[in-house]
């Protein structure tokens, strides 16, 4: 396979952006990532579109087609692919693919939603239409009350407590206050969401035991990638910047219906996903130098760590407490300010994380935020209920 | 004494005699205190001040409510509205959200507007349950009239309270229709809704006792208020 370079990356800001039209704002992400990759790399043959839900929040069909039209890239081929809240990892994995197969020389990769075209429980109702249509939507099932149950017996298997799992929300919206595209910039206080005595007012439960600061907001907003081929003629000296290599891309599913699996507890699909992006890689887990973990509901970050083997099952927490996961510590985690605070426009979060090792790998991101010399970044992009998961490895090397 | 002076008088409405909104304090979610106290007559034209950039900004319909708000607290500075108070959320001092309401009569109240400055801390939530604290269990009152003019407003009142409608009373903001907060619906939700601890340490109360403005505002990009110029 050839190997494949991240030109470019572009982001728009996270937040509510409802007075654009989704194939603008997907537009501004990357129109940001081909002037990101400059004026001197090829043209772009080929777009790939990442979305979740277009079609039944925007009333909005064949975005791809829209994309390339307002970017004025015609005759470029351009697809859209679907892969629910990984939809945009999922899109650059094919972008990827495309270039490593042959088939493209120069990729643009543009992914995100405009949620916020709709109201709070509509976006709640859209989402949990990729449960199962028989046996678990028409029964009330939200993606929200499933990360409760889910959040329940984490908590008690691992004896976790609501102030341990508020640390991840403090450390979080820290990072996040240094991330210029961040939905929710505010500091967040770990007693006065979890002990205060307000904490059950300001906090709200919002599937028990799951409360509002353990649940990112929802967002619109997109972000996007210029992929190249590593073996076009000197495309090394066209680069703007200091290239980021893709080393490794893995996916796996797991059964749709969360209770098929044998474990409630085991996200399969995020654990094979890791395993293949190691492999392809050629890394282990403790070659990671940071992730961005998505982290949709924060407990999420801790299970997917110890799927990917960055910690031991239920120590992750222990990580979190002991500062490693901070921007200074051992392995940072969600430097972005991770779903929480960064936002979570479905379709476009695994772009976005993508976008964040981009410029983590470079030395790009704010002081505040800059992971100290990364080589190796992984980014673990989480489908469905873990039913669908993508793992994507860049290096800078 | 003039026949001015005379005039004026007959113009100012009737007051009920009511007693004052006990001031308390929040803690939000990042550990600053927002304190509630009910706003003086002679701070009114610093708090039209603080809401008038506010009226020309569209979005979450900021310019309806900022228009009104300001319409409704002048009426209140210079008596043309019965029966009318404004609370106000500070923290350090620094307003970060507001409140009015009046009573209709001893029974029964009309809830105004609620904005907040200080976005993504749900301030402007704690004011207007602040407000139907006052109403409920300080002026004893049996319900609340509530209208909402924006999806926010909705969610947080119509929604989150469930409400009942009662669409046959016409509230005096006029359109949409109108909801009331019954003394049982109060107490339902209390628990989940009504934060708040008194009494605010007398530390806590004097940075609030001289209000100020907010140093941006997040709802104009780049903008600077007057006394940060």
């Amino acid at each position: 396979m050839r190997k494949v370079i991240i030109a470019g990356t572009g982001h728009t800001s996270f937040g509510n952006l409802r007075k654009y039209k989704l194939s603008e704002i997907l537009a501004y992400a990357a129109l940001d990532a081909m002037e990101n990759g400059g004026n001197d790399l090829p043209p772009i043959d080929q777009v790939i579109v990442g979305n979740m839900g277009a079609g039944i929040l925007n009333h909005q069909t064949g975005v791809e087609s829209a994309v390339v039209s307002t970017l004025n890239l015609e005759p470029a081929s351009a697809e859209m692919v679907v892969n629910g809240p990984a939809s945009g990892a999922s899109a650059f994995k094919v972008g990827y693919m495309a270039i490593a197969s042959g088939m493209a020389d120069v990729v643009l990769v543009t992914a995100g939603e405009l949620m916020r075209a709709v109201t709070g429980w509509q976006a709640t109702d859209f989402v949990a239409t990729l449960t199962h249509p028989d046996i678990e939507y028409p029964y009330g099932i939200t993606l929200p009350g499933y990360a409760g149950m889910y959040l329940r017996a984490y908590m008690d298997k691992y004896n976790i407590s609501d102030e341990m799992l508020s640390s991840i929300s403090v450390r979080d919206h820290h990072n996040g206050m240094f991330n210029p595209w961040a939905h929710v910039q505010v500091e967040v206080d770990k007693e006065a969401i979890s002990s205060g005595n307000d904490a059950k007012v300001i906090n709200p439960m919002v599937a028990k035991p799951l409360r509002m600061y353990h649940t990112c907001p929802v967002s619109d907003g997109a972000a996007a990638a210029v992929l190249v081929a590593a073996d076009l003629p000197d495309i090394q000296k066209k680069l703007k910047h200091k290239p980021v290599f893709v080393s490794g891309i893995g996916s796996a599913t797991d059964t749709h219906c969360v209770h098929n699996r044998k474990d409630l507890l085991k996200l399969d699909a995020v654990r094979l996903s890791a395993e293949k992006a190691y492999k392809m890689a050629g890394v282990k887990a403790s070659d990671i130098d940071l992730a961005e973990l998505h982290d949709a509901f924060i407990f999420l970050e801790l299970c997917l760590a110890e799927e990917a083997g960055l910690f031991p099952r239920g120590k992750a927490i222990e990580a979190v407490l002991s500062g490693k996961t901070d921007i200074k510590g051992q392995i940072p985690i969600n430097p972005s300010g991770g779903l929480k605070s960064k936002g979570h426009p479905v379709g476009g979060t695994g772009m976005s994380q993508i976008y964040e090792l981009v410029k983590q790998l470079r030395g790009d991101a704010e002081k505040e935020r800059q992971v100290e010399n990364p080589k190796t970044a992984m980014a673990i992009n989480f489908g469905g209920f873990g039913n669908n998961v993508v793992t994507t490895i860049l290096q800078n090397s | 004494m003039s026949g001015a002076y005379e005039l004026e008088l007959s113009l100012r409405p009737p007051e009920i005699k009511r007693i004052p909104y006990p001031s308390k304090y929040i803690t939000l979610a990042s550990g600053e205190k927002l304190v509630i106290r009910e706003a003086r007559r002679e701070e009114i034209p610093f708090l039209l001040e603080i809401i008038e950039p506010l009226i020309r900004v569209k979005d979450d319909f900021y310019d309806i409510v900022a228009a009104r708000f300001y319409a409704e607290l002048l009426g209140l500075y210079r008596y043309r509205v019965r029966d009318e108070f404004c609370l106000v959320g500070s923290i350090n001092g620094v307003v970060a959200s507001l409140c009015n309401s009046r009573m209709i009569n001893e029974k029964s109240g009309m809830s105004y507007h609620t904005m907040t400055v200080k976005r993504g801390l749900r301030c402007g939530a704690q004011m207007f349950a602040a407000k139907m604290e006052y109403h409920i269990e300080y002026l004893n009152q049996e319900e609340v009239y509530i209208v909402a003019e924006s999806p926010i407003g909705f969610r947080r009142w119509m929604i989150e309270y469930q409400l009942q409608p009662r669409f046959e009373f016409q509230h005096e903001l006029g359109g949409p229709p109108s909801y009331v907060l019954t003394k049982d619906l109060y107490y339902q939700t209390k628990d989940r809704l009504v934060a708040g601890i008194r009494p605010v340490p007398d530390e806590l109360l004097n940075i609030c006792e001289t209000l100020k403005g907010p140093e941006e505002y997040p709802q104009i990009p780049n903008w600077k208020p007057r006394w940060c110029k």
